[in-house]
């Protein structure tokens, strides 16, 4: 087994050795329903497919992907078993990279979990299938984006609160930059390139385009992008904490 | 290279706290070295230097002729380290743990590596308990499972008998005088008695600096002659307490 793959396999064990997996999937599906059924309307609508459920997935993930990540490096370091793990002989990449895609697997987990909309809505009428796994595709790589930024915040401090409240701040202005009111705030005075590189840095921005339906290698491009920057900033701050 | 443990001019600070400096140590096959020290002197921060949790802000270490600087991972594979206060994952097994890190060390045998340390220190009856409700001594006890699974050529053991009663810690020493016999170990600890039944040498270090190097018997030989009792408390005292440090060279 390589030691990427072991740190994976007991980071995501850990999830599930801890009330923490059930707890959040409870919370998620709860509030994808509500966001989904009560404000989006999904049977009102009377439209066959998942546009109610996958429009709020950006403020969802907003609060609930780094309440996954803040515990990543941040209880290692409080538990002092960090000690343990940087003196291990094992690269800071394999470290880093497990970890993270053990969060994110324990993520795209609680996203299949939401499936039996897609289903009710197949059942329903006669949705575009397509759509709706580009729309999932989308979301899951929203959401690597997102504990890529916690992952690498939680680096930072042994203190959980801190690195949750850091990453939503972070968070939410890579959202915002797409916001139309934002970009309109620019627009009235800045040169077209620049409110176009500021709507091209928002997570919005990218994911909607996924979740129309079309896979541009761009969007696709634009969250691995930001996941590997995030992720090598995280390797430097461990590196950095070690000469501190 | 004999020395398994090769360190020359270590030093750091932490902000205005000078930690460590200019340490060196040298530390071969067969020796167990007690670390010896008030508390804040600078024993844990140099114990993370050696096993490349820290770096240092100047100095080099040799681990079994491997640079910590250039080849981090060949030199850290040589050591098992007993980070101070033997922290462990809470809802882990110590069997779950064990795999766990030979997993990451990626070793052929583990199921026998498991067995040998399971006897060795003696949690075959916690085995499969969560860690969290481990007493602090089969915590200890774990941890040393964990830095002995590879069969290391150096330990770096930060207060192992920390939390043990006295029986545990009997063993303990039992099994580190006998380990030491064909590796380098270093041990920190706050108790001298220790020091005089299982080192075959002892550091002092007080401020960052080392302070004393020398065996036991020469530690002891410090004291006055007509001391009965508590000559080695004595002795302790003196040097961190009166003594002006001289950064010191040790070979």
């Amino acid at each position: 087994m390589s030691p990427c793959k072991a740190i994976f396999r007991r980071e995501f064990a850990s999830y599930f050795n801890t009330p923490l997996a059930g707890v959040f999937l409870v919370i998620f599906l709860l509030l994808a329903g509500i966001f989904t059924f009560q404000m989006g309307g999904f049977f009102e609508r009377g439209q066959a497919d998942l546009r109610p459920f996958f429009q709020f997935h950006p403020w969802l993930f907003l609060f609930l992907v780094p309440a996954i990540a803040m515990r990543l490096w941040a209880e290692e370091r409080r538990q002092g078993t960090i000690e343990v793990l940087m003196t291990l002989p094992i690269k800071m990449r394999d470290l880093v990279v497990g970890k993270f895609l053990a969060a994110w697997a324990f993520t795209i987990t609680a996203l299949l979990f939401t499936t039996p909309i897609w289903w009710t809505a197949s059942y329903l009428g006669d949705p575009d299938h397509g759509v709706i796994l580009t729309s999932y595709i989308g979301s899951a790589l929203m959401a690597g984006g997102y504990l890529a930024i916690g992952s690498c915040i939680s680096a930072l401090t042994k203190n959980q609160v801190i690195a949750f409240v850091l990453s939503v701040v972070i968070c939410f202005i890579f959202l915002l930059s797409g916001f139309p009111m934002v970009l309109e705030f620019f627009s009235g005075w800045a040169p077209e390139f620049i409110v176009e590189a500021i709507a091209s840095l928002s997570f919005l921005t990218h994911f909607q385009s996924l979740s129309r339906g079309v896979i541009d290698l761009r969007d696709v491009l634009y969250f691995f992008a930001v996941i590997a920057t995030f992720l090598y900033l995280n390797g430097l701050i461990l590196d950095w904490k070690k000469a501190a | 290279m004999d020395q398994l443990i090769h360190a020359v001019g270590l030093d750091k600070k932490f902000g205005p706290i000078h930690a460590v400096q200019k340490v060196n140590l040298t530390v071969p096959a067969g020796e167990v070295l007690g670390f010896l020290g008030p508390n804040g002197a600078g024993k844990s921060t140099t114990m993370k230097l050696l096993t490349g949790f820290l770096e240092p802000d100047a100095g080099t270490i040799h681990i079994g002729g491997h640079s910590m600087q250039d080849q981090p991972t060949l030199a850290k594979a040589k050591i098992g380290y007993l980070p101070e206060g033997a922290p462990a994952y809470p809802d882990m097994t110590p069997s779950e743990y064990l795999d766990f890190l030979a997993n990451v060390r990626g070793m052929q045998n583990p199921q026998v590596a498991k067995r040998r340390v399971v006897e060795q220190v003696h949690i075959g009856s916690v085995l499969h308990q969560s860690m969290e409700t481990l007493s602090k001594g089969f915590r200890r006890r774990v941890g040393l499972a964990a830095a002995l699974l590879h069969d290391p050529e150096v330990l770096i053991l930060d207060e192992p008998t920390d939390g043990l009663d006295p029986n545990q810690k009997h063993e303990v020493r039992l099994l580190i005088r006998q380990l030491g016999k064909t590796k380098a170990v270093v041990l920190s600890t706050h108790i001298l008695e220790e020091v005089e039944a299982v080192c075959s040498r002892a550091i002092i270090i007080n401020q960052g600096l080392v302070v004393f190097d020398g065996t036991p018997a020469e530690l002891d030989g410090k004291a006055p002659a007509d001391l009965k009792h508590n000559r080695l408390d004595h002795v302790f005292r003196t040097i961190t307490t009166t003594e002006i440090a001289q950064p010191g060279t040790i070979s």
